[in-house]
């Protein structure tokens, strides 16, 4: 019996690229860095966290209605009357968050020990394009609620795209497939979202995990590991990435699941940051709400988008730097001019920089959370503008100047030397 | 067309905070009470059911609260609906606008958007105002449609609202009762906590069984841990 599995085994192996060679290629021969820390799981937490998304959204989708008549009916009712129902929802809305927690520990992660630096560029690249398109991904999922959030966030998103100058209208509508968000809307974010996003982004992450394993993984001392190999001709700082950081990723897993069950069973709402608590009241195009948010992951570049001034009454410019502020991520691996990757062995300049631009995204995301009224007004020398928007104006600089000044800062930055081999 | 949208653009740019008004009382629910989940929906069926609907919430949904269908369809059901269908009204958004001049939203979910404290506070503090076109009012929520659907229950009250003297500060409100109702202030927050425990709990009707299997998914996964980590520790011994 055994031999007959055998061959045919070895039947499929004569007649496709061999899976036990692709499985020695990418996990059992991949030699990793020995000194991956904490920071390093969230990698393998995001493709945890997309494969939980793509299997409780087709679950979702085999009760939901892309129908603006009956969409927050469905949802209600996979909520009550589909057996199970309520958990493979909290699954997929928790699941959601979860990505964007994932995904910007997994960035900071690369801003920390410079792996975006040469030779792994093109890696940084595919992630600010997986970041982008999940963005959107989460952006049209959101709508299909169908609640208030859902449809007046939608209204809003879709809008900065009319503040373009000449096409900006025509464009908008072009989007929406109708003069308002409506049911074609909801039908079309539904096909995107469903199966367009997804699909680019299984492709982007292929990508991503290539090109990683062709160039190797960087590590917490930015060493190069395939510099020093060992007789064998492994790198003498590598360790096969099976067993050794499947077994050290399980562990990572079982704690990331409790976080992400503790939320989903005992706080799905999460304090209305998860599940905005309006929207569970149904979609109204007649009623616009008093303060309408994004979600949370959104916040930050909401913030930015608010803090710029219109210009000759129109919102392009708002509209434009917030553009700019994602796709400025695109250029960090040309901006950072120094010598050394890991923040271990990089100045107080670089340090400081990364603090204020840790401080700067978080209080940027609160701002975007909030009415631009949160703070009160200011004295009469600042001609009473809310005092949230100047924050929020301050801290947009200092976001755009994290990058700006980069080439600056991180050339006349005082550095130590890197040693020869990782440090444990 | 341009107008239009340039002006929904800047929606969010103009929202302000909700303004400060009533301050909110705590609603002192408890989801895992059946008696009062019990008396809450009898409240509900017999009040609220006639104008607002629950449209997602099934009657022998009820079964929930310890009661059977036989129960349920004997002392909680007042229109031909059968025990499976859900808590529908007659009333149409249309003809609900025509004679409030808004239409009462469905409840089925007013729960979660609402929230238990503001349910609580709301539905205590409707008072008699001769310019409304109800006759009624409300402190937390000014100008509402609704007209006090429990006044029997709470009697008449009437409200003054004093400003602050500098203008500034929260606002004094004084409270008078013009005539009595057939529950004394006490009973009125007993019955209008089990409402609002009610309509929490038709929110989200899994929630309890959604925390019962919280637990031991968490319990699972600690003891996954252990095995985890121990897995983890064996392999990394040689790795120095």
């Amino acid at each position: 019996m055994a031999s007959r599995l055998m061959a045919l085994w070895d039947w499929f192996d004569a007649r496709m690229p061999s899976v036990a060679e692709e499985f020695r290629k990418h996990m059992a021969e991949y030699y990793a860095p020995k000194n991956f820390n904490f920071w390093y799981f969230f990698g393998a937490l995001s493709i945890l966290v997309l494969v939980i998304q793509i299997v409780s959204g087709i679950f979702l989708t085999m009760h939901y209605k892309p129908d603006a008549a009956s969409a927050f009916g469905s949802v209600e009712y996979i909520m009550r009357d589909v057996p199970g129902g309520w958990l493979i929802r909290y699954i997929h809305s928790t699941g959601g968050s979860a990505f964007f927690i994932v995904v910007y520990l997994h960035m900071f992660r690369a801003l920390l020990y410079g792996s975006y630096k040469q030779p792994r560029e093109l890696i940084w690249i595919f992630g600010v394009l997986i970041y982008l398109t999940l963005m959107a991904e989460a952006f049209m999922g959101y709508l299909l609620p169908w609640g208030q959030m859902s449809y007046w966030g939608a209204q809003v998103i879709v809008n900065l795209f009319a503040a373009v100058p000449f096409i900006g209208p025509d464009l908008a509508l072009w989007i929406r497939g109708d003069y308002v968000v409506g049911d074609a809307t909801l039908n079309r974010f539904f096909a995107l979202h469903v199966i367009a996003i997804p699909l680019v982004l299984l492709g982007l992450v292929a990508a991503h995990i290539l090109a990683l394993h062709d160039v190797g993984s960087n590590n917490p001392d930015g060493v190069e590991i395939k510099k020093l190999k060992g007789p064998d001709g492994h790198p003498l700082d590598g360790i096969p990435f099976h067993p050794y950081y499947t077994v050290k990723d399980i562990v990572g897993a079982v704690v990331f699941l409790a976080l992400f069950c503790f939320v989903l069973f005992f706080v799905p709402e999460m304090g209305g940051y998860f599940l905005e608590y309006n929207n569970f009241i149904p979609a109204d195009p007649l009623k616009t709400p008093q303060h309408i948010a994004p979600v949370w992951y959104f916040t930050p570049y909401y913030s930015i988008l608010r803090a710029v001034p219109p210009l000759f009454n129109s919102q392009f410019p708002g509209v434009l730097v917030m553009g700019v502020a994602t796709l400025i991520l695109f250029f960090l691996p040309w901006l950072d001019r120094s010598p050394v990757k890991s923040i271990r062995y990089r100045g107080l300049l670089f340090k400081s920089a990364v603090a204020i631009f840790v401080i700067t995204f978080l209080v940027l995301g609160y701002l975007g959370t909030e009415p631009v009224t949160v703070w009160g007004q200011a004295g009469a020398w600042l001609g009473h503008a809310d005092r949230a928007t100047v924050a929020a104006r301050v801290f947009t600089a200092l976001y755009f100047a994290f990058f700006v000044l980069m080439p600056w800062y991180t050339a006349i930055d005082k550095t130590t030397p890197v040693p020869e081999r990782v440090t444990t | 067309m341009k107008k239009l949208l340039l002006s929904l653009l800047f929606v969010p740019l103009f929202a302000w905070a909700a303004e400060r008004g009533y301050r909110l009382e705590r609603a002192l629910i408890d989801t895992k009470d059946l008696l009062s989940l019990q008396a809450g929906a009898k409240t509900f069926v017999n009040y609220c059911l006639n104008c607002h609907g629950a449209q997602y919430m099934r009657y022998n949904r009820l079964t929930d609260l310890g009661l059977t269908e036989a129960q349920i369809r004997d002392n909680l059901v007042f229109t031909d609906a059968k025990v499976g269908d859900t808590m529908k009204v007659a009333l149409t958004p249309k003809d609900g606008k025509t004679m409030f001049g808004a239409a009462p939203p469905d409840l089925s979910v007013i729960g979660r958007s609402r929230g238990a404290d503001w349910l609580y506070t709301y539905m205590r503090t409707f008072y008699r105002d001769a310019k409304s076109p109800t006759g009624w009012n409300n402190a937390a929520f000014p100008q509402v449609a609704m007209p006090h659907a429990l006044w029997t229950l709470q009697g008449e009250r009437a409200l003054e609202i004093v400003p602050a003297k500098d203008g500034h500060g929260p606002a004094t409100y004084k409270w008078s009762q013009l005539s009595a109702g057939t529950q004394d202030a006490l009973q009125y927050d007993t019955t209008i906590r089990d409402l609002v425990n009610y309509l929490v709990y038709m929110g989200e009707p899994a929630a309890s069984r959604r925390k019962q299997i919280g637990v031991v998914v968490l319990l699972a996964l600690g003891i996954l841990f252990v095995f985890a980590y121990a897995l983890k520790k064996e392999y990394w011994k040689d790795v120095k």
